[in-house]
């Protein structure tokens, strides 16, 4: 089987400071993994790296394309890339004011990405927007509306159909549930779960929450001071954990 | 050397006509591509039209008839003006006509009358970018130039379609030049789009931004819509009141302050001369009438 993402020794360095190093991983068609790790363990940073945002400085990114199979993306050229990244890929924005168009409506944001791909039908891409709409819970009379309107978790949710709406088949995720109270996380997770699973996606998720990679992710990577120090299988790493930092991660989590 | 010999044609100075010249050549070049030059002071504010006179200034010869519409009129402040500059610092005809002129510039309108292969028509752009109010970065809107990254443009349609039911851009409609570059046609109504692919030149001068774009004759030029919602060059529903003209572009004109309005052609030139040919609406005077 071939992966969708093959990575190969991703390395970036802010000047003499390890942002990560040493990274390899595949990530298969349909498979959720899961980053953690503490604040400035470089999981943004690879993030970054994978999707595009970054260059690192070392290593390959393969992506498996449509039509060209297995394709390193950081040598790639920029168009290229940002077709891609319009259409095979998303990116889920921890703060959802990074990923939304503010001053555009609800049913524009859902549809730009479709426009950006040669959609010119206003009535089918109009359709379009509302079934994605209802997907993620928003109500249809929203459409309409800007996102300035929205409450933090409904913005967050139409940011996420703002990305999907043209079926790709990546999913990068920068701490989607951070910023939301408790109640509204198990609703959005919940749709997440039930989303990356109709459609079969595959995410790559970077989040410091453990209650998140337990419900959403097939395997794990736990990050410390921009290496790598445990892989494996959620439940495996959550509950057996091998390396001292991952215990100490494993531990610090609240019981209530 | 007598005095006025000190003084160069056409005001601006052979090196700055040159560079002009350069840009005006790469935007024929290159259709719909917002070129940048080093856009000088000009005796008057910006906004007034300063980019439009230095492409008129590098492209006027002594032999050339000038002609300036502002608003469609050549009787405003704006026309006036820089009709008077270029009378005083080129001595070139001016005239009103838009059939003898062969240099014209415009702000706001193309003439209802076909321009021809020997004419030019310059046009005064305030803000030259197409998508400066959807995407701030000028960086990243020169990236989806290149890059033919156009969706934004139809997302701003889109939201005219949600908002108002149908396309409500009436003015600075984009269009798509020859399959590659959006363009700003500058602040044109809509109705002046199609009038786009001309047979003369067509070149665009935005003097605060500093860019210069230009339309090669018998160019494609294609306004953006949607499938379903496609372009319409609208105009007010009624005839012109004085030459009863329909097919024009018309100005609304309050005429007293009980709600007494009046629609008439917004091409001062075109509608004078259809009175002239006898035309007459229905609060217009014959035109010999007029005269007496």
């Amino acid at each position: 089987m071939i992966p969708l993402l093959k990575v190969q020794d991703i390395a970036k360095t802010y000047g003499g400071r390890i942002g990560c190093t040493d990274v390899s991983f595949d990530l298969y068609p349909g498979e959720v993994m899961g980053i953690v790790g503490e604040s400035g363990s470089g999981k943004s940073t690879l993030l970054n790296c994978l999707a595009g945002h970054l260059v690192p400085d070392r290593g390959q990114v393969l992506f498996d394309t449509r039509t060209e199979g297995l394709k390193d993306t950081v040598r790639m050229s920029e168009p290229e890339r940002r077709m891609l990244s319009r259409t095979d890929w998303a990116f889920v924005h921890q703060n959802p004011r990074d990923g939304l168009r503010m001053g555009v409506s609800a049913g524009g944001n859902v549809g730009e990405r479709l426009m950006a791909v040669g959609a010119r039908h206003y009535g089918d891409i109009r359709a379009e927007a509302l079934d994605w709409l209802g997907r993620v819970e928003i109500a249809n009379d929203r459409i309409d509306d800007r996102p300035s309107a929205f409450s933090g978790g409904m913005q967050q949710r139409l940011q996420i159909a703002r990305n999907l709406v043209t079926g790709p088949r990546l999913v990068f995720m920068d701490e989607p549930t951070g910023g939301l109270d408790v109640s509204v996380q198990a609703r959005l997770l919940d749709l997440l779960r039930g989303l990356v699973r109709q459609m079969g996606l595959s995410a790559i998720i970077v989040t410091h929450d453990l209650a998140v990679v337990r419900l959403l992710a097939d395997r794990l990577m736990v990050m410390k001071s921009g290496h790598v120090v445990e892989t494996g299988l959620t439940d495996q790493v959550l509950d057996d954990p091998q390396h001292s930092y991952t215990q100490l991660l494993v531990s610090s989590v609240l019981q209530v | 050397m007598t005095e006025t010999g000190q003084y160069n044609f056409a005001y601006l100075d052979e090196k700055t006509k040159r560079m002009i010249r350069r840009a005006l050549l790469k935007g024929l070049a290159i259709p719909g591509y917002q070129v940048p030059f080093a856009s000088r002071e000009m005796p008057m504010p910006y906004g007034w039209g300063t980019g439009g006179v230095q492409v008129s200034a590098a492209c006027l010869t002594p032999d050339d008839s000038f002609k300036v519409i502002d608003q469609g009129a050549d009787d405003t402040t704006n026309a006036v003006s820089i009709r008077k500059f270029f009378q005083r610092t080129a001595g070139v005809d001016v005239t009103e006509h838009t059939g003898e002129a062969t240099v014209i510039q415009t702000r706001h309108r193309i003439p209802e009358e076909p321009l021809r292969e020997d004419q030019i028509l310059v046009y005064q752009v305030p803000i030259p970018e197409p998508l400066r109010f959807l995407e701030p970065r000028e960086t990243e809107t020169r990236k989806m130039h290149s890059l033919e990254e156009y969706g934004l443009m139809h997302v701003k349609l889109y939201e005219d379609i949600a908002r108002h039911g149908s396309i409500a851009t009436s003015y600075a409609y984009p269009v798509k030049v020859e399959g590659r570059y959006v363009m700003d046609p500058s602040p044109i109504p809509k109705f002046d789009n199609p009038k786009l692919e001309m047979a003369a030149i067509q070149l665009f001068g935005a003097g605060r931004e500093q860019r210069i774009y230009a339309v090669p004759p018998y160019t494609k030029v294609v306004s953006l819509d949607f499938d379903d919602y496609p372009f319409e060059a609208s105009k007010a529903d009624h005839p012109c009141a004085l030459c009863a003209a329909t097919h024009t572009y018309l100005d609304e004109v309050i005429i007293d302050d009980a709600g007494g309005r009046m629609f008439v052609c917004s091409d001062t030139d075109y509608c004078a001369k259809r009175r002239a040919e006898g035309h007459t609406g229905t609060m217009g005077t014959p035109m010999n009438e007029d005269a007496a």
